[in-house]
């Protein structure tokens, strides 16, 4: 009896310990928002009042703008690029006969291993000479190099899951192999391919380290800017846009999970059809 | 990359060597250009610039302001690593125990900060530190303190915001470990008679070691490069090795310097990955989202 009463102590510290973790997790970053509705000057919690003027102020300032602008291009040229560079590569890996595959697959997690801080200096030095450095090539080129371990390691997920079978039988029954990849095997992969193209988008959006080297005074990603605002003034500007990249994350999360969702949903009805 | 199908499955037709590698061909271009090419022309500055040499790296290490900077280094990464380990191990076991709402709950603690700007996260921890921020406000206004204490730019804050923004990396990996464990082992330990700390002993960690091993790799390995929090967080009196490299890039314009010190760094985490090659599954992080 006082063993299973111990157990349940133990379990109940065991639950609260984590739901403790959970808090530290969430609330610096939660706590941001109420304070980013303050009216005043400096950051107060609680708030003093209800204000949206640093909102204001972050839509009126034409830095802000043009730098979120550019994020944005950034990420969705690096999304593409990644996700279509990456699945090539997982299709050469799972599905081909590729020359020297232990050399790719080191080269596939090298990004993950080598500290970002290596590689933002060390493209710093040669996007220099290029004169890539502050331009949208530049940015894409580093942020999809940068995306594309974790783009291939989903796309290879969603290829180990699928049933190869599926496209046996479309090659015995006369597709090539193109045609056989673009009416089995892509819808069925489609729903890793939809989460790839996010994960990368967000890495692009956020990254920060390569971004602070090889931006310039003109071009600068959001992430560069913020830092920049961070080093030299806190001012409540931040916390408006520190809210809103939350509430994107917290957004683009729920859509991917439920794109997901449906596409699988999808997926799942158009093989029972075909049974 | 685990669970291959089995290779008769995939008989039949699979791409020849010509059209794999014409496949792989965008990807290894952009590598070579973009990762290849830069680190091997900083490495080379580091070592052939003005002639051969290994003074930058001698360097690195007879200065003793260069060497405190790197024994910070290691220090405050093990440090966050010994913490982050402590924070994630209940939060992963009640995850692994847990299921629908509750499971959901508790996953989406762990990946909205993973997948949160570290940025943002990093000026949290500011506004929070910082001398009249909301901490020392809290404290103030509690009564416990009379000035504001100097919380920001302290050893203690780095380890503490690093800790923060690394803990889904190490939670993850425990998770799925302890995850695959099955309830009936522990109750089979109980049944027999072993205490709760035997059970643990005995059975819960030996196999939970392959994921805490992976979680505090990948931490500690992240932890030695990070620029971004160490950067903010610790100001200029908390120097770690990346905003080292990067005084060293932008304020002093020593390229060979600056490539030495990311040698020494890309020697430390090969080194490491090497050692521990099969603790490195980057595939947890993405299958679990």
């Amino acid at each position: 009896m006082s063993a299973v009463r111990g157990n349940r102590a133990g379990r109940m510290a065991l639950n609260a310990a984590a739901y403790a973790v959970t808090v530290f997790l969430l609330l610096p970053t939660l706590i941001i928002a109420p304070m980013s509705v303050g009216p005043e000057r400096y950051l107060r919690f609680p708030p003093a009042g209800f204000s949206t003027r640093w909102y204001t102020e972050y839509f009126q300032d034409e830095e802000w703008v043009r730098a979120t602008l550019f994020s944005l291009e950034a990420g969705v040229i690096a999304a593409v690029c990644a996700t279509v560079v990456g699945t090539m590569l997982a299709l050469a890996l799972v599905r081909g006969r590729l020359p020297g595959k232990g050399l790719v697959e080191l080269l596939v997690i090298g990004p993950v291993i080598v500290p970002h801080i290596a590689l933002a200096v060390a493209m710093f030095l040669v996007f220099e000479q290029l004169r890539l450095t502050g331009s949208l090539l530049g940015f894409a080129m580093a942020h999809t190099v940068l995306a594309l371990p974790f783009v291939v390691f989903t796309v290879l997920a969603a290829l180990y899951r699928f049933d190869v079978e599926l496209e046996r039988a479309a090659l015995s029954c006369g597709a090539g192999s193109f045609r056989t990849f673009r009416y089995v095997t892509l819808p069925l992969i489609a729903p890793g391919l939809v989460s790839a193209a996010l994960f990368a988008f967000i890495i692009s959006f956020d990254e920060a380290v390569v971004s602070f080297f090889i931006s310039d005074l003109d071009r600068k990603t959001l992430p560069r800017k913020m830092f920049e605002d961070i080093d030299y003034n806190i001012s409540p500007t931040l916390a408006a846009v520190a809210t809103m990249l939350t509430a994107l994350t917290i957004a683009a999360l729920l859509l991917g999970y439920l794109l997901k969702r449906g596409l699988e949903r999808r997926a799942r009805a158009t093989a029972a059809q075909e049974d | 990359m685990s669970q291959r199908p089995p290779r008769f499955l995939l008989g039949g037709r699979r791409y020849s060597p010509a059209a794999s590698l014409l496949l792989a061909a965008p990807f290894l271009l952009l590598v070579a250009v973009v990762f290849v090419l830069p680190l091997a022309t900083l490495l080379h500055e580091s070592l052939f610039v003005p002639g051969p040499t290994m003074a930058h790296y001698a360097r690195a290490f007879d200065e003793p302001v260069y060497l405190r900077v790197m024994l910070r280094t290691v220090r405050i990464a093990v440090f966050v690593t010994v913490l982050a380990l402590l924070l994630a191990w209940p939060l992963a076991w009640v995850m692994s125990r847990s299921r629908g709402l509750g499971l959901a709950l508790l996953a989406a603690a762990v990946l909205l900060p993973l997948w949160t700007s570290v940025l943002v996260r990093t000026y949290a921890w500011m506004v929070l530190l910082q001398r009249n921020g909301v901490v020392n406000q809290l404290l103030e206004r509690a009564g416990l303190i009379d000035e504001p204490m100097r919380l920001l730019y302290t050893e203690g804050a780095v380890v503490l915001a690093m800790a923060h923004v690394l803990l889904p990396f190490m939670v993850l990996p425990i998770y799925s470990a302890l995850k695959g464990i099955p309830e009936d082992y522990t109750r089979a330990a109980q049944m027999l008679g072993a205490s709760a700390w035997a059970t643990f002993r005995e059975v819960i960690w030996p196999l939970a070691l392959p994921g805490v091993t992976s979680g505090c790799l990948m931490v500690f390995l992240l932890a030695l490069g990070f620029f971004v929090t160490p950067a903010l967080v610790g100001g200029p009196q908390q120097m770690m090795i990346a905003t080292l490299v990067s005084q060293q890039v932008r304020e002093m314009l020593d390229w060979p310097f600056a490539g030495a010190l990311v040698g020494i760094l890309l020697g430390f985490v090969l080194v490491l990955t090497l050692v521990f090659k099969r603790a490195v599954r980057l595939d947890r992080f993405v299958g679990s989202a």
